[in-house]
């Protein structure tokens, strides 16, 4: 089979196990994963810990989870990528099988974003960003194609893959922040240093959030995310609005599950699993303390920066007071001089940051989707237990019948009998479903500690090379004033 | 090292910076241009200073240690000269302030750059300079002092500056001082009212600059801290890998906590580099202007002196007009030869300055050259270490 695709006709004995049972998105547009955009708000704080559906016994939601009704979510086995040929689609595929098969499309994609532009007026405004995909790999229409998106969309995107892959364990990668503060000096219309460089921050990020959803071989072939890359229209995502009604309610259901997610208490039959939350737990610490001490850093190499100009005036006033000629002349080039120096701090200030600093947000954010897939293992484990439970009073409950009254009740019995069996269903399900995600969670964490390697070894010589390059600029300068200083007599 | 300039007599000596030949045959034995303050030995609150200075005649050395007080006693002395006509004219070898060395916020506050170093040795040079300049001055290396200060074994100063020899300068000063107010005083002559407006401004001028370049050392500084401590929490990072994955990823951090250790010894270099070159010439330019407004305001005491002298002649009435104008014209004398030394001063002082801010500028200069060569040297080689064989130039990010 030729072409990858993300259509799976169901197997006997696979059941759903593709097709997520997703949070509905109610017209509240209640959906407790994308609650997961909500806790990025929260400055990084507790990422996704909270997104929890309600796992008590009492819940409605529940019902809902354990219910493999059809979500009105349109989960992607139901969708037909248009632009593959027609005698792809009834392949019978498995997330597991799409990763293990080699694609013969060598990984091969670039994604740029660029040119923000913003459009309309006061509260309303917003920024729009051209998004740029290059690339050789069939999947797409064409080797490139330019779009133009808001940040709604970016983040409707990831609510869309989110509420699809994440609970079967899948790392979706975090969209970036939202910022109610930078964004409103922007609508403002607040053309300064500081709500540029936000822009500018949030380019960069969202071109590093593309990349890396790109890159995850699952991902790359959902169909909204190729929709996103490549088509010129896009609806618009509406529960992502920062206060809206949807999001207050997504609010008030997290303080909710907050109580609940703490009384699960897990068997963990694997250490494995065990061993890797708990290193995830003190590398989030770790990553966060690094944070910390790099954005001092980077203020104090801005504040270089700015105390190099004040130097650079002083100097040139000196310089203009100055009666020797060349002693005023060498002050003057000075003040020139480091006027260029300036420039070159602010320079490393900005590798500093979107080179290491940036790095670290990153990963600390990814920490959260790790975390959040580990408690949604956990979940499922949960849910398991529920179910077996259910079975096992049901089995007693017919046992009794039995016992008690053998003809006289038939109708109940057959309604019992009926019952046992659903539930036996669903307690294999649910077996099936943690087998699945315990499965999933190995292979997703391997990949992310490869592409960490990857990541971080990207960033450190990007960073040596900006390390070198002002070297070499500073000498430049300084051969260049030299011959001043030596003129003085 | 910081060359000063060895005064000369009328004629002037070449503009440019020399080495130990001066013109004066001083009683002072050593050579002023190899006087140094070698190092500074801290006893709690006591700071002592260790001077060495070549024999002139070249059989040896003097090794003596003087703590602060000896070094005001000297400039005390040398305020309270007598037989120096003029004196008032002398532009003084500026002393750098007295180091508090309890707290380091106030000693940065107290001497500015010269305590920005991680040791004492700006300080050191800072006294250094002030002793070569002494030493290299016609009128003020004559006196007995300043070879006590040099090579006697027992330190001058430790008694008390006695009350009587009070600077008889200010002394004068504080009794005009208190009479009219002096910035208002026309200057009879053309070049000092130039001279005073230019010295205003640079005395301003020099003081913020030293004030900026003390900022940036500072600032350069809290980078330094910021690196190390990054550094060190990346070495929290590294575990001891079970899985490969993990291994390689400890490497990653490892090797970024290099990358940190070096940038903080880069920056570090950097601002010894700045304390030491540019740092203690825009210092010593402050003091010099310093020096030479108090110069020039002494001399307009005396103008003061004189223009009173001069009222009082006027004003006179015939019983006391002999006196008064005995007075006037040996307030007239005084003035002329004031204005001598000044003038003269204030040339020996200009090419003084312009040779440290040469000096100054072209040391900062080279050894920013030297520090961002090996700093681009290191890090070019850890580059090609790290992305290992076989990548084309990329686009420099």
């Amino acid at each position: 089979m030729a072409e990858q695709t993300d259509y799976r006709e169901p197997e006997p004995g696979r059941g759903e196990e593709f097709s997520p049972e997703a949070e509905p998105l109610n017209s509240n547009g209640q959906n407790s994963l994308l609650e997961e955009e909500e806790e990025e708000e929260e400055e990084g704080e507790d990422l996704f810990t909270e997104a929890t559906e309600e796992v008590s016994l009492d819940s409605p939601e529940r019902d809902v989870l354990l219910s493999d009704g059809p979500s009105p979510v349109t989960p992607p086995a139901s969708l037909i990528s248009p632009h593959l040929p027609h005698n792809h689609l009834y392949t019978h595929c498995s997330f597991d099988e799409m990763e293990e098969e080699d694609t013969p499309d060598l990984f091969d994609i670039s994604i740029l974003v660029s040119d923000p532009e913003k459009v309309g007026e006061g509260m309303n405004a917003y920024m729009a960003y051209k998004v740029t995909t290059q690339t050789s790999m069939s999947l797409f229409k064409s080797p490139q194609a330019t779009v133009r998106r808001r940040f709604s969309d970016f983040l409707g995107l990831h609510g869309k893959l989110a509420t699809r892959y994440l609970h079967v364990g899948y790392l979706v990668p975090p969209a970036p922040e939202k910022s109610i503060v930078g964004m409103t000096k922007v609508k403002v219309g607040k053309d300064d240093s500081s709500s540029n460089e936000f822009v500018e921050k949030r380019r960069a990020a969202l071109e590093r959030y593309l990349m890396r959803t790109a890159k995850h071989p699952v991902l790359l072939k959902d169909p909204d995310l190729l929709t996103f890359l490549e088509c010129s229209e896009l609806p618009r995502a509406l529960s992502t609005q920062a206060l809206s009604g949807a999001g207050i309610l997504r609010m008030v259901n997290k303080a909710a599950d907050a109580v609940n997610k703490m009384t699960i208490k897990m068997t963990e039959s694997d250490t494995w699993f065990e061993e890797k939350q708990q290193k995830f737990e003190n590398l989030d610490i770790q990553l966060r303390k690094l944070h910390c001490s790099l954005d001092s850093l980077v203020c104090h190499r801005k504040e270089l920066s700015v105390n190099t100009a004040l130097f650079a005036k002083s100097a040139a006033m000196l310089g203009n007071s100055e009666d020797h000629t060349a002693l005023s002349r060498a002050l003057s080039q000075l003040a020139e001089v480091e006027e260029k120096v300036e420039q070159l701090h602010q320079d490393q200030a900005g590798a500093d940051f979107y080179l290491l600093a940036e790095l670290l947000a990153d990963y600390i954010r990814l920490i959260g989707s790790v975390k959040g897939v580990f408690d949604q293992r956990v979940r499922l484990w949960q849910r398991l237990q529920d179910s077996l439970l259910l079975l096992q009073k049901k089995r007693d409950a017919e046992a009794k019948l039995h016992a008690n009254k053998p003809e006289k009740l038939q109708q109940a019995r057959d309604d019992i009998r009926e019952e046992t069996e659903e539930l036996e269903g669903k307690v294999q399900q649910g077996e099936r479903d943690f087998e699945q995600i315990s499965k999933t969670i190995r292979k997703e964490l391997f990949r992310f500690e490869k592409e960490r390697v990857t990541d971080f070894k990207e960033v450190i010589i990007k960073y040596l090379e900006s390390l070198v390059q002002t070297q070499q600029q500073l000498i430049k300068y300084w051969e260049a004033f030299l011959p001043e200083a030596k003129a003085i007599s | 090292m910081m060359e000063e300039e060895e005064a000369e007599e009328s004629p002037p000596l070449s503009p440019s910076v020399i080495e130990g030949t001066e013109e004066v045959t001083p009683p002072l034995s050593v050579s002023p241009s190899t006087i140094r303050v070698t190092e500074a030995a801290q006893d709690g609150e006591l700071l002592t200073f260790i001077i060495v200075s070549q024999k002139l005649s070249g059989t040896g050395e003097y090794h003596v240690d003087r703590t602060y007080e000896d070094f005001d006693w000297l400039q005390q002395h040398l305020f309270s000269l007598e037989d120096v006509p003029g004196i008032q004219g002398i532009i003084f070898p500026p002393l750098p302030a007295r180091a508090q060395q309890n707290a380091p916020v106030k000693l940065v506050r107290q001497l500015g750059l010269l305590a920005t170093g991680e040791t004492w040795t700006p300080y050191c040079r800072a006294l250094g300079a002030y002793l070569q300049q002494v030493a290299g001055h016609s009128l003020l290396s004559r006196t007995q002092h300043l070879e006590t200060f040099l090579t006697s074994p027992e330190p001058p100063g430790r008694q008390k500056v006695k009350k009587g020899l009070f600077n008889r300068l200010s002394q004068a000063v504080e009794g005009i001082r208190k009479g009219r107010p002096h910035q208002g005083t026309e200057d009879v002559d053309d070049f000092f009212r130039t001279e005073r407006e230019h010295n205003l401004s640079l005395t301003g001028l020099s003081r913020a600059a030293a004030e900026r370049f003390l900022e940036v050392v500072q600032t350069e500084q809290k980078i330094a801290v910021a690196c190390g401590h990054f550094a060190a929490s990346l070495q929290l990072c590294v575990e001891a890998g079970d899985d490969p994955g993990q291994e390689t990823f400890s490497k990653m951090c490892v090797k970024i906590s290099e990358i940190m250790e070096s940038m903080k010894k880069n920056v570090q270099k950097v601002a010894e580099n700045d304390v030491t070159t540019l740092g203690l010439g825009l210092d010593l330019e402050c003091r010099y202007q310093e020096a030479e407004k108090e110069m020039l305001f002494r001399r307009t005491c005396k103008l003061v002196e004189l223009e009173t002298a001069s009222r009082n002649a006027e004003r006179a009435k015939p019983l006391k007009k002999a006196a008064m104008d005995g007075d006037q014209k040996a307030a007239e004398k005084d003035f002329e030869q004031v204005s001598v030394v000044a003038k003269q001063e204030v040339a020996r002082v200009q090419r003084a300055r312009v040779a440290v801010l040469r000096q100054a500028l072209v040391r900062w200069c080279e050894l920013q050259i030297l520090t961002a060569t090996s700093s681009a040297e290191q890090w070019n080689q850890q580059l090609l270490a790290f992305r290992g064989p076989a990548r084309g130039p990329g686009p420099s990010s």
